[in-house]
């Protein structure tokens, strides 16, 4: 029978089905980082229990570490400091790998376990992390779990898991420039809701995919759990072979061409069938901006806030209100007249090289609005170094962009790196909810090309007008 | 765990949809190491002015909703962060149960986890213990897992769903780990399988 992606990972992955029991899933790659994790390892100490497998373990800290030149020395906050230490802690009695501040490898979590070669196509991940849905990009069974199913993964390498239903979402046609895999998702996310997904597994198809970079597949798949669903799949092509081919931890030689012959039988097989469809048209889409307090409140960038009676649904006319208020907003206001105090490019959605490139070419030879505050924070310190090498720092700096260490910083603001109530941010991560960013603060989700022609215009603009070197 | 079994309780109402565990608890409380200490930052940015003084303009925070174990939710509750530490704020609150349309997954496997009760009822069951909840003081609702029924003494019966695995190890309080590990057998031939063909 015609078996789809998600399929051939599960079935190869379950190491028991007992009655009348959830499936147990034999865990391949397990990311840890500070903030989920001290509780897990604790709990281990309390039952006497040891980490099964360390070998398939790796860790670094991203949440918490400053990105200003204090980084070397100790973390100021004395919680957070605590937090950072009971994981280097933690590692060292148990033997898994730590890539610490000081390591080129450090960096957010879903940055690095693909730049280092950890992640796969076919295996499963977790990590104690909503985001880990990115890794699918790779044909990975990627998701996120909370503490306690960290616990379990540490003591026993496998979860129990109820099979998910299937989600095709076809992204047909072919991007424009200025257009890109950030305002697909949002467009998706937008049509359907953060709910929309909820019990599926998705997998993105189509033209457009087939054509994105792995950066921008990474994109797509990172927000997947916006929509609610826990993972995204992509089938794994010669885009990903070429990307992957050459990290530190792919297979070389001959054994990366017999890995690469098993990685092509992954895709979805032809008939196969999905429990629901949804198709996005790539011609038509414009960049979006989002304008409430969740990743679904999203317009294009040509379009205006919408006011509460365009909704029909009462929960969405209620959302709107609370979101409108929260965002300082009128109903009615052009997009590309609202104008911005912060621009923050980083996150695991959006601070790869590839990003910081086509952010680049937006900025170079021109200069951040004197009314703005324009941050760079690299996804992980072997990108800030790649970028450096290619002098895209230099590029940023000239123009005004404050070029700070690597970190997930102010995507949610656990380091010093906050808004203040009030202020207004263009943001290429993933999240917009209230306060996340730092309290009272206004987040826009935007794709890095976006949120670098806001920081040069001090508004939102329509970067499909923008002329590039 | 916590045993979940029957539970009788006031319930409190938090009439908004897409409450996400970044609302539940807020980041810069996500620092500490221990499961404990989150209760009295939960909802922080709702519950309390700037001066750290309670806001009497939020629900949860009026008196007759105090030592409600029971809250009534709107549709996508606990969206976006993995966080555990958003069931272990809740039940610090003093939650056992809480009644919604819908969930997030890993938000929904995390309260599983802690012996929370997430419980889906159809909208209008939603939509009217929302409404006594809101109308009266002192509202109360039966949640029995053993029979997977919400009721009142207004007439509402109201059945639920519940994974019979996850129901079982509520029910008797029972540790996943432990559990997983009576499957050591199982575990160790399929990894040696793996490591063969790898
Ligand atoms: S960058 Fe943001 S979304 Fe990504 S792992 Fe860090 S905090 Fe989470």
């Amino acid at each position: 029978m015609a078996k789809t992606m998600f399929e051939k990972i599960w079935e190869e992955h379950i190491v028991a089905e007992p009655e009348g029991q959830p499936a147990l899933i034999y865990i391949d790659l397990h990311l840890v980082h500070e903030v989920t994790s001290p509780q897990a390892f604790e709990a281990l100490r309390l039952t006497n229990r040891k980490v099964r497998r360390p070998d398939l373990t790796i860790s670094t800290v991203d949440h918490n570490v400053p990105t200003d030149d204090t980084r070397a020395e100790e973390i100021k906050d004395p919680i957070a400091r605590q937090q950072v230490e009971t994981l280097r802690n933690n590692c060292k009695e148990t033997g898994v790998t730590l890539y610490d501040v000081d390591s080129s490898a450090q960096g957010i979590v879903h940055v690095i376990g693909p730049e280092q070669g950890y992640t796969q196509p076919g295996m499963t991940i977790v990590c104690g992390d909503s985001h880990t849905s990115t890794h699918g990009a790779f044909g990975s069974l990627a998701f996120g779990i909370g503490t306690s199913e960290v616990e379990h993964v540490l003591a026993t390498q496998t979860l129990r898991q109820a099979k998910p239903k299937t989600m095709e979402i076809r992204f047909n046609g072919e991007l424009k420039q200025g257009v890109t895999a950030k305002d697909m998702i949002l467009a998706a996310i937008g049509k359907m809701g953060t709910a929309g997904w909820t019990g599926f597994v998705v997998e993105y198809t189509g033209d457009a995919i087939k054509k994105l970079d792995m950066a921008g597949r990474m994109t797509v798949c990172n927000m997947t759990i916006e929509g609610g669903a826990r993972a995204g799949l992509i089938a794994p092509d010669d885009t990903t072979f070429d990307w992957m081919k050459g990290r530190k931890f792919v297979p070389k030689g001959e054994a990366f061409d017999a890995a690469v012959a098993e990685w092509r039988e992954l895709a979805s097989d032809e008939g196969a069938e999905y429990d629901e469809l949804l198709e996005i048209d790539c011609d038509t889409l414009e960049p979006h901006v989002s304008w409430g307090t969740n990743p679904g409140q999203v317009a294009k960038v040509t379009d205006r806030v919408p006011s509460p009676d365009d909704f029909d649904d009462p929960a969405d006319v209620t959302s709107a209100e609370h979101a409108l208020e929260y965002m300082g907003l009128t109903g009615g206001t052009s997009i590309e007249d609202i104008e911005i105090d912060r621009v923050f490019i980083g996150s695991c959605t959006n601070a790869r090289i590839e990003d910081l490139r086509s952010a680049s070419l937006i900025v170079k030879g021109r200069k951040v609005a004197s009314s703005v505050r324009a941050q760079i924070m690299p996804g992980s310190t072997l990108t800030k170094m790649l970028a450096e090498k290619e002098g895209l720092d230099t590029i940023f700096k000239d123009a005004g962009f404050e070029w700070r260490e690597s970190g997930c910083s102010m995507c949610l603001g656990m380091n010093p790196d906050i808004l203040v109530p009030g202020e207004r941010c263009a943001s290429t991560s993933n999240r917009n909810f209230e306060g996340r960013q730092g309290k009272g603060g206004r987040t826009h989700l935007v794709s890095p090309e976006m949120a670098a022609a806001a920081a040069i215009e001090g508004h939102f603009v329509d970067v499909r007008d923008w002329e590039t070197e | 765990m916590e045993k979940f079994t029957k539970l009788t309780s006031i319930v409190a109402p938090l009439d908004r949809a897409n409450v996400d565990t970044d609302q539940i608890i807020p980041k810069q409380f996500l620092k500490r190491i221990e499961r404990t200490g989150f209760g009295e930052f939960a909802f922080f940015d709702w519950r309390y002015l700037e001066d750290g003084v309670p806001n009497p303009d939020f629900i949860l925070n009026e008196d007759r909703y105090a030592g409600a174990n029971i809250l009534v939710g709107g549709r996508n509750f606990g969206s976006g962060s993995s966080r555990e530490h958003a069931p272990w704020a809740l039940m610090e609150m003093g939650f056992k149960a809480i009644i919604a349309t819908s969930f997030a997954d890993i938000f929904r496997n995390n309260c599983m986890q802690n012996g929370l009760l997430p419980v889906i009822l159809s909208e209008s069951e939603v939509d009217t213990i929302m409404a006594r909840a809101l109308r009266g003081s002192g509202y109360k609702v039966t949640v029995d897992l053993e029979s997977q029924t919400v009721t009142d003494d207004q007439g509402l019966s109201a059945k639920f769903d519940v994974d019979p695995f996850r129901k079982n190890s509520l029910l008797e309080g029972l540790d996943d780990v432990g559990i997983t590990l009576t499957l050591g057998e199982a575990i160790d031939s399929f990894e040696e399988k793996r490591t063969a063909r790898w």
